[in-house]
């Protein structure tokens, strides 16, 4: 039978096999990842002409140049500054709540707290973020909340404040900051789980048994073995607000994020070049932190 | 170890809160898809209707919209789950050079900001001055679908015992029958729930889709519409709910999949 050489044929040659099996996905994602991802190098080389409005292929670093202007300046520094309170706010809330499913819970509990944590995690992004501009609209559920324990006063002037306020909660950073550690919360629960799960309980154990008291069992073993699992979920945290411009568009104010610039830039003005030119910012951070995690073994966490 | 009962019991209210505060915008859809208030937000809710909910089905612009959604996603997972399955397969078996890198490159899509994917297929669409498309879409999304399939199949793999296909190949099946009837049952759920969650993924997704997506509209898009220019409130809110019964169920069977199988493995060993 043919097909049976055919398999005795693959058999004896393990390297087509793997030929075979990697072929198609390796080039899918070389030639359409990769290829795009290098399509859009080359393209923040290039230069949108100011009068005929066409992009104009020759290389030039005008582009980068233009990205080194105050605002634009501005503007990749106010992403980073976001993206890393999201990511610290979001390591404080979630841990917690990891300690209790990684080394409290039964395992029955556990499995429910797991779904928890999953559903509102695979639940449509965009629908929980429609959900917050319902909760902190003026007329909204927390105003509510926060009128009914007589704190519109400290609420007010928090939102008179330059910088992070705004005319309501769902238009201002404010609520952009409350919105972007909510919604990027569980990729920071389940890695910290994972990384607590792994650290054996014969350690706590030997840590409690030559006298630590459970404040420096945590300290000294507990938390350094979960800081691969932190930084693992840092890595979605931070990643994830850098280049998200649903959140600031639905609920910022007209101060831009690195997303918002490229979504604007690409889209209207169709100024590709520099809209590629921005978005090299959080690839190179990205690049950076990820080598970084790699050597923290963050990794394995994943 | 030591531990007193209040420290437990504030981190049991810890624990229990953050919870809540995830789940809590999952209510307040719920809650307004039957608010009775057109033009603004107000809680608490005016009044209570159902009405909402046969205007948002009259509604073409929807239907077409779930359409395209559904159509994009389809495809999307059905190229996933073989490029994920193939990827899987050839890390399992082989150790080659730079399969640590398959992983990286896979990884890639969903580890870098969503936009990043985005706008560079933006740019490759333009340099090579490709129309939108239906499959401009797709092959966008297939880019960030591929890894969760990719994830659960490979974790299955691991799992499973390579004496299995061992045993198929010496008792005389050949390598199609193998893959028939021990491999692919083996890999089977894993498989499902990772084609499941990269529906979901693929359904869901907005960031990628304004870049391919030309002026065609998904649901996604539809709701993205309406969140920076509110035009038909209440039809959103029964969008929202709309999406959110949807997603979870196949969310739900994806996780149940890998759970029990999981638990399965553990006592086989």
């Amino acid at each position: 039978m043919m097909l049976n050489r055919f398999s005795t044929y693959l058999y004896l040659r393990p390297k087509v096999v793997l030929a075979l099996l990697l072929g198609p996905p390796l080039l899918y994602m070389l030639v359409v990842y990769l290829g795009s991802l290098v399509a859009l190098l080359v393209n923040s080389f290039f230069e949108l002409d100011g009068y005929t409005g066409l992009i104009s292929r020759q290389f030039t670093l005008a582009t980068y140049a233009k990205l080194f202007q105050q605002a634009n300046l501005d503007i990749l520094t106010r992403t980073t500054f976001m993206a890393l309170m999201v990511t610290i706010t979001d390591a404080l809330i979630a841990f917690p709540l990891s300690y209790y499913m990684a080394k409290v819970a039964s395992k029955k509990t556990k499995t429910l707290l797991y779904l928890g944590v999953m559903l509102p995690l695979w639940s449509s992004y965009l629908v929980r973020v429609y959900a917050w501009k319902l909760i902190l609209a003026k007329e909204g559920v927390l105003s509510w909340f926060i009128n009914l324990l007589g704190l519109n006063g400290p609420l007010d002037w928090l939102l008179s404040q330059p910088g992070i306020g705004g005319s309501s909660l769902a238009l201002s950073p404010m609520g952009v900051y409350i919105v972007f550690c909510y919604i990027w919360l569980p990729y920071m629960i389940l890695p910290i789980q994972a990384a607590l799960e792994r650290v054996p309980k014969s350690f706590e154990e030997a840590s409690s048994d030559l006298g630590a008291k459970a404040g420096e069992t945590f300290r000294n073993i507990t938390f350094p073995l979960a800081m691969p699992g932190i930084i693992a979920g840092s890595i979605f945290t931070f990643s994830l607000t850098l280049g998200d411009f649903i959140v600031p568009l639905s609920l910022g104010n007209s101060k831009y994020f690195i997303g918002q610039a490229v979504y604007s830039h690409q889209g209207t003005s169709g100024n590709i070049p520099l809209a590629a030119a921005f978005t090299m910012g959080p690839v190179v951070i990205m690049i950076v932190y990820l080598l970084i995690a790699r050597k923290m073994g963050a990794f394995d966490a994943l | 170890m030591r531990s007193n009962n209040g420290s437990n019991r504030t981190l049991k209210m810890a624990a229990l809160g953050t919870l809540l505060f995830l789940h809590l915008p999952m209510f307040i859809i719920i809650l307004y898809a039957f608010t009775t208030d057109e033009s603004t937000y107000s809680f608490p809710l005016p009044g209570f209707t159902t009405k909402w909910f046969s205007v948002a089905l009259q509604r073409q612009d929807l239907w077409q919209a779930l359409l395209l959604s559904v159509k994009v996603a389809s495809v999307a997972t059905l190229a996933a789950m073989v490029l994920g399955t193939l990827a899987a397969a050839a890390v399992y078996r082989s150790n080659f050079f730079g399969r640590d890198a398959i992983s990286f490159l896979l990884v890639l899509p969903i580890a870098l900001p969503g936009i990043v994917t985005g706008i560079a297929l933006r740019s490759a669409i333009g340099a090579l001055d490709i129309p939108f498309s239906f499959w401009t879409i797709v092959i966008g999304h297939a880019t960030f679908c591929v890894v969760t399939v990719y994830n659960n199949v490979l974790a299955r793999f691991r799992r499973s015992s390579n004496s299995l296909i061992e045993a198929s190949m010496d008792l005389g099946a050949n390598a199609f029958q193998t893959f028939r009837y021990v491999v692919l049952p083996n890999i089977g759920t894993a498989l499902l729930a990772g084609g499941m969650l990269a529906f979901a993924l693929s359904f869901d997704e907005v960031i990628v889709t304004t870049f391919t997506a030309g002026q065609q509209t998904t649901l996604p898009v539809w709701i993205f519409s309406q969140l920076t220019r509110p035009r038909d409130r209440p039809v959103t809110n029964v969008v929202a709910l709309f999406v959110i019964a949807i997603t979870l169920g196949p969310i739900y069977l994806a996780q149940k999949l890998t759970a029990d199988s999981a638990d399965a493995g553990e006592s086989k060993e």
